[in-house]
């Protein structure tokens, strides 16, 4: 999401004010570059970037719309040695979504290789060599699987040529099957790494003339029958992350950052920190200004001779700082101003019908607000990077969801020539977002330069994650809506409020951003006949960044949440209910409700699909024996919601004391993200974001006072624990048709978890939760 | 100067004897298979034995391992087949995998206490290693697989 928020928000400081684009119907891309009259208006700041740099090109999407699109050469990423050893070279970030084993399952079936072995080596950030490298937005196998098909196949058509010239015979007549080629008529047959140097040498064939294999054929694809391909590594702690890479005479760092972002530091006394055995350096760090981006945010370094000597030193350290003008930020506070503007009209951003007209006449009408906090990613590995800046050049190794990102940030950071730069990626201990903000590498990177180029590798400390972060936005949720005597909605009214992500690119901008809006907020399916959803000023003070399925988090929170409401306002079952929402299974172009982004997709290849948002909330419903009677303090609820070209569902039991203590009992999710790949970590991803999920929901929160986040470690900022996991099931919605194309994972699974949660607290006890996370407000 | 067993091999160190046994075995021996994720006990990611016991090493002081055996996931089992291990890679447990070194040596070492343990056991031995990919539904069937149990066909993954 770094291409999309970043365009978006330079964008949108450059837009003027009067100009706000609110999207009405189905403008078409003609029209638009039309550019004539009120049409105008109504084109996204997107397209309106694009017609105006790039003119009469098409719109991209997908892989495509993506910067550095896409490679399909299988020089670049298959390597098959004498011994037969096929090394696949994967160019996306692993952090634990399984895309290192996914990716190099797609390319071995196509290869008709055997998976015993197939090896995977990691790509350097080189988005011109690999496409495009930023592993975020649920797209890495939404993206490159057909690519990555091609790859497989172009390299087994190669092998096959190369055998049939040397053979003297057509290549029609040769197969390649199981690292095998052989030529049946004559009996003959080599092994891939007999003949792999041959076909190297020959050209890489035309697009068009490569065949791919009919799907009935896969041997690994859909089946979820391999294991992870570093499963080894990591069970004997071999594996390599961020925090692994050791190298010669490398030195460790710290780096004592502003407790408030935007603040300096005001004075420094570093005379008992120099004294702590093993320190070598002390230095400042100038800070970006805000908006700081992805650049550090400065401070006081300090490079030692070990971690523990810099932790030491770093604690020695006698600053003050100047806290600059986000000082006062209160979250308490904040929330009062957020439901402020939540309770007054703003930015309209989809408009059908007359919402006004239709609530005046309604016979019941129900109001609430939800809040959900600021949240911190917390992968288990916190940020870190090694780098070494020597004799003009840099070279760095990451833990990084965006090498190039993370590249570009170094030229900028040392002032070197781009070729002159080279980061190397690390497994990631964890990502959810974070990583794909290289301030830690740049940190790195000036800690070495500041050494005379001796490598470092800069640590953050979970405190330091915790009270620097890139943090999920804070939002108030107001939703109102009009009941006619059935109990169904005739009008529909939703103010979202939180600050953008936007705000870390531009200064100061007070509304949510096309692709945050799109996330589950402008294009909830609902078949209603009057809707208006409305955007109120909101300000940041604090980074905003994405975390794992970020805006759809706020918005399925309060829209599922609210059809629950609905449902008990209008005495009906809370799953119909929905589903009459919903209504009838019908193909909705996601930009004829106001949803100008679509994960970057094509409205064409990717309408929103009500039946198969129905069929997950039957599914979950089904699972968890919906309507059956539960003991007493138990309850079941259900949500669903579309994400990332995705559809999700649970259905949650959960059982409350009489102490108001929350346990959730059993969760049943369901997905519908088109063809598998790799159906074995879609379950996996399902099943870590129902636990995500419930962190959320039930513990995790980050506040601010006087600018400080209030949370230090995992004591105050609470996850999830095991003795807390529910027992999950996860229903995974067949698609066997692998040229439909296919949906997020990594994201998808979060967003319905808090509000079915909460729908099953109500169901087992009559209360309402309207803001997370829940932790002890039920014991009063 | 401080003398340990580290693996089977003897080590010495003569730095800051308050130095955690974390960093000492990853920035001094280079053992980087044992995690840092909180410096406070709170997460487990840094679990050792010491003495055959599971620790937490970024809180454990170089200098109480002073004369004792030191394991780490690198020396869990020569081939790296420790049933704990097997189970692990078997179900497929990992996601990011970071936390998982400090959660099969917690696990080995409760294993040894509670041969066949219940899912309430696991969960209390299992409570003070936190995973954010959210893996604790396998790493439950795990623990029972290793000690010889039946797993749950839904736990076993892709068996539909």
């Amino acid at each position: 999401m770094i291409h999309d928020a970043k365009l978006m928000a330079e964008l949108a400081a450059e837009t003027p004010k009067a100009a706000v684009p609110a999207v009405l119907a189905n403008v078409s891309r003609r029209a638009v570059l039309g550019g004539l009259g009120a049409f105008a208006l109504a084109v996204s700041l997107r397209d309106r970037a694009e017609a105006e740099e790039k003119k009469d090109e098409p719109k991209k999407f997908g892989a495509d719309g993506m910067p550095h699109g896409w490679r399909d050469d299988p020089t670049i990423f298959v390597a098959i040695a004498p011994d037969g050893t096929v090394t696949v070279t994967n160019h996306r970030s692993e952090m634990g979504q399984g895309v290192r084993t996914s990716i190099a399952l797609v390319v071995a079936d196509e290869l008709d290789a055997d998976w015993s072995k197939v090896k995977v080596v990691q790509a350097w950030g080189d988005e011109t060599r690999f496409g495009n490298q930023d592993t975020d937005g649920s797209r890495s196998l939404r993206h490159f699987f057909q690519h990555f098909r091609h790859v497989g196949a172009a390299a087994r058509q190669m092998l096959r040529e190369a055998a049939a010239k040397q053979w003297g015979v057509p290549v029609a007549e040769v197969t390649a099957e199981n690292h095998v080629v052989a030529h049946a008529k004559s009996k003959r047959r080599l092994g891939y790494g007999e003949i792999a140097a041959a076909a190297a040498a020959l050209p890489v064939p035309a697009r068009e003339s490569v065949a791919l294999k009919d799907p009935k054929s896969f041997r690994y694809i859909g089946k979820g029958e391999i294991g992870l391909i570093d499963n080894r590594d990591i069970t004997t702690g071999k594996a390599i992350y961020g925090l692994d890479t050791r190298l010669d005479g490398m030195l460790y760092a710290l780096v004592a950052r502003p407790p408030v972002y935007g603040g300096r530091v005001a004075s420094l006394d570093d005379s008992e920190a120099r004294k702590v055995p093993g320190v070598v350096k002390i230095f400042q760090i100038e800070g970006a200004p805000i908006p700081s981006e992805f650049m550090p945010l400065g401070g006081v370094a300090v490079v030692a001779k070990n971690t523990w000597a810099a932790m030491k030193a770093r604690d020695a350290l006698k600053i003050t700082w100047d806290d600059g003008p986000n000082a006062t930020y209160d979250t308490d506070t904040f929330r009062g101003e957020l439901e402020k503007a939540a309770r007054a009209p703003g930015k309209v951003v989809r408009n059908q019908g007359d919402v006004d007209a239709a609530m005046a006449k309604a016979k019941t009408r129900v109001t609430a607000e939800y809040f959900v906090p600021h949240l911190v990613q917390a992968p288990m590995e916190p940020p870190a990077a090694v780098a070494r800046v020597k004799d003009g050049a840099c070279e760095a190794w990451a833990c990084t969801q965006g090498p190039q990102a993370a590249h570009d940030r170094l030229v900028k950071a040392l002032k070197l020539p781009a070729d002159k730069v080279k980061v190397n990626v690390t497994l990631l201990g964890g990502g959810f977002g974070r990583k794909s903000k290289p301030d830690y590498v740049v940190e790195a990177a000036l800690c070495s330069q500041a050494v005379g180029g001796a490598p470092v590798k800069l640590t953050w400390t979970r405190e330091d994650d915790i009270h620097h972060g890139y943090y999920h936005t804070i939002s108030v949720e107001h939703l109102e809506a009009g009941l006619d005597e059935k109990g169904m909605p005739v009008a529909w009214l939703h103010r979202s409020t939180a600050p953008t992500i936007g705000s870390i690119f531009a200064p100061d901008p007070k509304h949510e951003l096309p692709f945050e809006l799109g996330m589950g907020l402008v294009n909830t399916p609902f078949n209603l006949p009057n809707i208006r959803l409305e955007n109120p000023e909101a300000a940041a003070h604090v980074r905003i960044g994405w975390f794992r399925s970020v805006s759809n988090i706020p918005h399925a929170f309060a829209i599922q949440s609210f059809v629950a409401e609905l449902a008990h306002a209008a005495g009906r079952d809370p799953k119909e209910y929905l589903l009459d929402l919903i209504g009838p299974a019908r193909k909705i172009d996601p930009t004829s409700i106001g949803d100008v982004w679509n994960h970057g997709e094509d409205p064409a290849l990717y309408p929103i699909d009500t039946g198969r948002l129905r069929r997950v909330i039957e599914t979950v419903a089904g699972g968890i024996g919906w309507g059956r009677k539960v003991e007493k303090g138990r309850g079941l609820g259900i949500a669903g919601h579309y994400s990332f070209v995705t559809y999700t569902a649970v259905a949650a039991e959960v059982e409350v004391s009489d102490k108001g203590q929350v346990a959730v009992k059993r969760v049943h999710i369901g997905v519908d993200c088109g063809p598998q790949v790799n159906p074995e970590r879609v379950r996996s991803q399902m099943e870590g974001a129902v636990v995500m999920g419930m962190g959320l929901a039930l513990t995790s929160e980050i506040t601010f006072k006087q600018g400080r986040a209030q949370q230090n470690n995992f004591d105050g900022y609470e996850i999830v624990r095991i003795d807390a996991a529910p027992e999950v099931h996860v229903h995974l919605l067949p698609n066997p048709d692998y040229r439909a194309p296919l949906g997020g994972v990594g994201e998808p699974g979060v967003p319905p978890v808090a509000p079915a949660i909460a729908n099953a607290v109500f169901a087992a006890t009559g209360r309402r939760i309207r803001q997370l996370p829940i932790r002890d407000k039920l014991s009063a | 100067m401080i003398k340990l067993t580290v693996n089977g091999a003897e080590r010495s160190f003569d730095g800051d004897p308050d130095m955690p046994l974390l960093w000492f075995l990853r920035d001094e021996l280079g053992l980087t298979g044992t995690k840092f994720g909180c410096g406070q006990a709170l997460c487990g990611a840094c679990t050792v034995h010491l003495g055959g016991t599971a620790v937490r090493g970024c809180v454990t002081p170089v200098s109480a391992a002073e004369g004792q055996e030191v394991v780490t996931i690198e020396g869990l089992s020569p081939d790296g087949n420790h049933p704990v291990q097997a189970a692990w890679r078997d179900l497929n447990v990992s996601q990011c995998g970071y936390c998982q070194t400090g959660q099969i040596m917690q696990a080995a070492s409760f294993l040894k206490d509670t041969p066949k343990p219940t899912d309430a056991q696991i969960d209390e031995a299992m409570s003070g290693n936190l995973c954010r990919c959210g893996t604790y539904p396998r790493i439950r069937a795990a623990i029972h697989q290793a000690a010889g149990q039946a797993t749950a066909p839904a736990a076993k993954g892709e068996r539909l």
